[in-house]
């Protein structure tokens, strides 16, 4: 059986080669999760962004591959006023739409699409608002870009004006997200006067460095190398993604070369993986953290003291150790090490049982009984809430805390964490959007996050905190801001909202001949250049 | 199950020694059948191990060894003799794990069967006792839920009461129930209007006493089929559930729920997978051959169908 | 007949009205917001929140809903999911091929095995072939199956190589979908090879999901066998002096599959929840893995369309197992 199956590929290869005049490069990527659809606007999933941003589309800026550092994509170049609210974008000349069995493009990238891409998700009255019945556009929303724009103005084809209500330095990193890719107007008009809209979501037309060919639900997308790319074209000629949920599942398919690279193995097969000759590990610190968020304005949380003896008497290695498998480091800063502005000079908290009772008892609290939440879930930052909080259980009851670990369903969970005098600490975390500072301590330290609907869950809000990271937006002066983020982090350390708990790492295993991959901070998966060597 | 018969008070035949030959009667075809006595007696010894599992058990069943991750069976090759059947990925004894999982799979059964049998008596026997709207109301109800494949409506129904052990037998009660009614409900149809019955009825019976006191003992054959039937698959179905992570939660040693969390080492370590199902498999395979034999010694008439 | 029907079918209507109140209820029972859900670890403003549960139409009444749900569904939409925005029934008609050609060919493998080992068995009753293999139908009918599946591939995946991991087809055949079942569509491509390796995906999951059938078959053809070949006509035709195999094919086994046949039917339900399992194990690209996604993802629109779906055909494959019943056996139709 295996002499014939091989005899049949043989045969169908040399059917397929005398087909295509070249010896076509094909590259089989085993993607976790199957993408909500093609059009990057309306998701806020990295399996779809992987499947449509990066593969299909090109923003105005991007993130350089495998760091955060935003670089010039469609736009050359951009200037940027004197008071901070008026970028001046200048577009790359020549850059080619690709083209599909419904669309041949009839012009090159202009102003006009750029202009297109902004206003189809920040204003409700354009027809391409919601083009498919219940269709929002998340991040857009949440990254408040509508607070934020005030006009996108076409000066000539290729220069487009953005005027910003208030200044805010993190802008030109958002910009570089792949919900802010850029799509052809030419494309939305062919559509609309079809009666096909919904295409615009199933068959993309982008301007990257791969043509989308065709997808079928929850097993295989196809692309193929799109010939006219104004950037360097990548070096194989088709890239399949293999849908594959399951985690063991892929690996099998790597080790039989059905496919040559996967994202999230299971940390139990790591170190097989490490002793295949075939294979090779790549490994990067996920731009994330996981913390435990204590609720800062009920007693006695609401005494630092109190909060600093819980973090001394929780054994933070051991967690590592347990529920991360090795693959995670310590957390002592709310951000993670390989972002800019990482204060290394902060000390954590040491774990040490005996001083956290002592503080303990002088801060006068006894018996103290708590809530541990856990999340039902598992994220990228935490393989594993419950086993965590197990540990976190045991090794408070040390300092004579009892603790009750509870659990909700994960949507009940994010919403019960949120409400107001929420009795107990809970167990969450993290992974950055666009690299950004602010995407951290904003998001999920600010005074202004501690309202409903926001994300800090420790309701701790420090004027003095809050103040820094609003004058770090209101400069471009990257040196400026990091000297503002690091105070930041001592005062957060100082005040230990959160126990910082872990930054996980991330691991992508690979065929041992596949050349030119670099891992994303950012968890992305691009393949523009990639190669496989024989 | 076997006292579930003899014990039936309501056969009115009050006579020790009438039951007593009808338990003799029925032990002799029961033996008769050699897979059922070899089920009989591996479910005999299921529920010694669950009973005993504190005794038997050689190691508490959520205590982590950390020095001892992944050991393999005590015959393989870096196996060790306080392990016999190996660790699992946190160092858990396997064996112990799997002893303690028969309670967990006994459990389930008795509780799944208990509501499913209960809920389908009194359902069906009230269908089929009153008959007219109430009848034709009841069992369009039970259309509808036998109309959805029962691992998904359980699947669904454990969505909303949340997962865990207990909220998996509720919903899978719920999903047998109808089996349950639908049986008692044409055996009662067809009783109610035997003699035995008017007679009762003309003696001045209740309602009350003539469905659950008259009827019903005489229905119980192919109620306790079914109910041994019910058995197996609500071990499997809970198994199912637990491997698909809505059934009991880790550290939880049921048999599905096990093999959920091994299946990441599924090339690694073949003996956390394996076992788990093996004990699966043994257990249902038991009641099967238990509920065969009970079938044919119960009820010749059924014995053919 | 026509009479026989319409009567199944004006039956089916209130169990269907029950169904969409099951499916649409329990949905609406599911603790969690989906709104929620899609905004992540972030959170929402208040504002936002009422803004998007208006938009979904979720801060209508309960009732009020139901009855846009059925308006809708008369009118053949069944709602946009709540994460990929597409209409749900077109993503149903994409994955339900996967899931009947997967279903079809596991009827075929448990029917063509199940029903010879039952006719043996009950002709050599009390051979060793009738034990042996009633024996194996029993461990099959007690068979986890999510458990048999992850053996199965450890072994012929694994160790042997003899199949592939997961997935349809090999990744270097590409054709259009002109039937959505892998074996038709690869034939039709011309592709060489292409057929082949279609099967050879298709063949560990189906036997997976085969099992229970198969034993359930087997046995049953078996009971129904024995009864048949004790009637008074089968007697006759033998005391005829008919030969043996002519009264067993004849006689025999044609009045033995009335029962069998109903077995076959019943199995659908079974087939679609093996489905779930089935399809987790092997990625398989169906939709018993697109259902159990939804529920955690508490997509609503594409959880309650799909159990209504499922429903729907459980309920039409019986109303035919019913009709095949009753055209076999006119006892049943003047009833």
């Amino acid at each position: 059986m295996k002499l014939l199956s091989r005899s049949l590929l043989a045969a169908s290869a040399l059917a397929l080669m005398s087909a295509a005049p070249a010896l076509a490069k094909t590259f089989v990527y085993c993607s976790e999760a199957s993408p909500e659809g093609f059009d990057p606007a309306p998701y806020t999933a990295g399996t779809t962004f992987d499947a449509s941003a990066h593969p299909v589309y090109n923003g105005l800026v991007e993130f350089k591959s495998g760091t955060t550092e935003v670089v010039p994509a469609l736009a050359e170049s951009w200037d940027v006023s004197e008071d901070g609210t008026v970028y001046t974008f200048h577009l790359r000349k020549g850059v080619k739409w690709q083209s599909n069995d419904v669309f041949t493009p009839t012009r090159e990238l202009t102003a006009d699409d750029v202009v297109f891409s902004f206003v189809r998700q920040g204003d409700a009255t354009n027809p391409w608002h919601e083009y498919i019945p219940g269709i929002t556009y998340e991040y857009y929303t949440s990254m408040e870009m509508p607070d934020l724009v005030k006009s996108v103005e076409k000066v000539d084809d290729l220069t487009v004006k953005i005027t910003l209500n208030h200044p805010e330095a993190p802008f030109i990193a958002n910009l570089a997200m792949p919900f802010m890719r850029i799509v052809s107007q030419e494309y939305a008009d062919t559509l609309a006067k079809a009666g096909t809209k919904e295409d615009f979501n199933n068959k993309p037309i982008g301007t990257g460095p791969f043509k989308f060919v065709a997808y079928q639900k929850d097993a295989v997308i196809r692309f193929q190398k799109n010939p006219d790319y104004w950037g360097e074209a990548p070096k194989i000629d088709d890239l399949v993604f293999a849908i594959t949920p399951d985690a063991s599942v892929r690996l099998q398919k790597l080790k039989a070369n059905e496919c040559q690279l996967m994202p999230y193995p299971a940390p139990a097969d790591l170190a097989t993986i490490k002793a295949d000759p075939n294979l090779k590990l790549d490994e990067l610190p996920g731009l994330n953290v996981a913390y435990l968020a204590y609720n800062t304005t009920v007693a006695p949380f609401d005494k630092v003291e109190v909060r600093k003896a819980l973090n001394m008497a929780i054994n933070k290695q051991a967690i590592i150790d347990a529920v991360f498998q090795g693959a995670g480091q310590v957390a002592k800063n709310p951000i993670p090490p390989t972002m800019w502005s990482y204060n290394d000079a902060v000390q954590d908290d040491a774990y040490d049982p005996e001083a956290a009772k002592k503080m303990l008892a002088d801060a006068g609290v006894k018996d103290l009984s708590m809530k541990i939440w856990a999340m039902p879930v598992q994220r990228p930052y935490m393989p594993n809430a419950r086993r965590t909080a197990e540990l976190m259980q045991s090794d408070l009851a040390k300092v004579g805390v009892k603790a009750e670990i509870v659990s909700y369903e994960w949507g009940e969970y994010l919403k019960k964490s949120m409400e107001e005098g929420r009795d107990g600490a809970v167990i969450l975390g993290w992974t950055g959007d666009n690299g950004d500072p602010d995407n951290f301590l904003s998001v999920l330290l600010s005074c202004a996050g501690a309202k409903a609907g926001g994300a800090n869950r420790a309701f701790w809000c420090n004027q003095e905190f809050s103040d820094l990271l609003t004058q770090a937006k209101k400069t471009s002066d990257v040196a400026e801001r990091t000297k503002l983020y690091e105070q930041a982090q001592v005062i957060f350390k100082e005040q230990a909202p959160w126990d910082t708990l872990a930054h996980s790492t991330q691991f992508v295993p690979m065929r041992k001949n596949v050349t030119g991959f670099t891992m994303s901070p950012l968890g992305d998966f691009t393949f523009e250049n990639v190669d496989i060597t024989e | 199950m076997t006292e579930t018969v003899t014990n039936t008070p309501a056969v009115k035949l009050s006579d020790a020694a009438i039951r007593r030959r009808m338990l003799a009667d029925f032990w002799f075809h029961f033996k008769q059948n050699k897979g059922a006595v070899a089920g009989m007696i591996v479910f005999v010894l299921l529920v010694l191990a669950a009973v005993l599992a504190a005794v038997i058990a050689p190691h508490d069943p959520t205590q982590q060894y950390r020095d001892a991750l992944l050991v393999p069976p005590v015959w393989q090759e870096g196996g060790r003799a306080d392990f016999l059947l190996g660790t699992d990925a946190v160092g858990r004894d396997m064996l112990s794990r799997l002893i303690y999982g028969a309670q967990y799979s006994l459990f389930i059964g008795i509780v799944v069967v208990s509501i499913a049998l209960v809920g389908g008596i009194v359902i069906g026997m009230v269908a089929g006792f009153y008959g007219g709207w109430v009848d034709t109301v009841i069992m369009r109800v039970m259309d509808v839920i036998l109309a959805f494949p029962s691992l998904l409506l359980a699947l669904v129904l454990v969505a909303i009461l949340g997962p865990g052990l207990l909220n998996a037998m509720i919903a899978i009660a719920i999903v047998y129930q109808p089996h349950f009614a639908r049986l008692t409900r044409a055996a009662v149809m067809g009783e109610k209007e035997r003699e035995y019955v008017t007679a009762a009825r003309v003696a001045g019976a209740g309602n009350m006493r003539l469905m659950f006191k008259t009827i019903l003992p005489n229905c119980l054959a192919p109620l306790i089929v079914q109910a041994t039937l019910s058995f197996s698959s609500a071990v499997l179905d809970a198994a199912a559930l637990g491997f698909l992570g809505m059934g009991a939660q880790p550290p939880a040693s049921e048999w599905g729920t096990m093999l959920a969390e091994a299946r990441e080492f599924i090339l690694r370590a073949w003996w956390v997978v394996t076992f788990p199902g093996l004990a699966i498999l043994i257990s249902v395979l038991a009641i099967n051959l238990m509920g065969d034999g009970l079938r044919d010694a119960l009820d010749p008439k059924l014995k053919k169908s | 007949m026509i009479r026989f029907l319409l009567t199944k079918l004006l039956y089916l209507v209130p169990t269907f009205l029950g169904i969409t109140i099951v499916a649409f209820g329990f949905v609406r029972v599911l603790p969690g917001d989906p709104v929620l859900l899609m905004a992540g670890e972030r959170g929402l403003t208040p504002e936002r929140h009422a803004e998007l549960a208006h938009q979904l139409g979720f801060d209508k009444p309960v009732w009020a809903q139901y009855f846009d749900f059925l308006t809708r569904l008369l009118h053949g939409d069944l709602g946009n999911s709540l994460v990929t925005k597409k209409p749900v029934l077109g993503e149903f008609l994409t994955l339900f091929p996967a899931t009947v050609e997967l279903g079809i060919v596991a009827i075929i493998i448990a029917t063509l095995v199940g029903v010879p080992v039952g006719v043996l068995a009950a002709i050599k009753r009390g051979s060793w072939f009738d034990q042996v293999s009633m024996t194996a139908a029993l461990v099959g009918f007690s068979m986890p199956i999510f458990w048999w599946g992850l053996l199965l591939i450890i072994l012929f995946s694994g160790i042997l190589q003899w199949t592939p991991v997961s997935g349809r087809i090999s990744l270097m055949f590409f054709f259009p979908q002109v039937t959505g079942f892998m074996l038709i569509d690869s034939l039709l491509s011309g592709q060489k090879g292409a057929f082949v390796s279609a099967l050879s995906h298709l063949i560990l999951p189906s036997v997976v999901l085969a099992t229970i059938p198969l034993a359930v078959i087997a046995r049953q053809t078996r009971s129904a066998m024995l009864e048949v070949m004790g009637e008074d006509y089968v007697r006759t035709a033998k005391a005829k002096g008919m030969p043996y195999s002519r009264v067993v094919m004849v006689h025999a086994l044609r009045n033995a599959m009335i029962p069998v046949i109903t077995t076959i039917g019943l199995q659908v339900g079974v087939l679609l929840a093996g489905a779930i399992l089935t399809e987790t194990i092997f990625s398989w690209p169906g939709i018993g893995k697109w259902m159990i996604d939804s529920i955690s993802r508490r997509d609503y629109p594409v959880v309650q369309s799909g159990l209504l779906m499922i429903a729907a055909i459980v309920m039409l494959v019986n109303l035919l197992v019913d009709l095949t019943y009753g055209l076999i056996n006119p006892r049943i139709r003047h009833k």
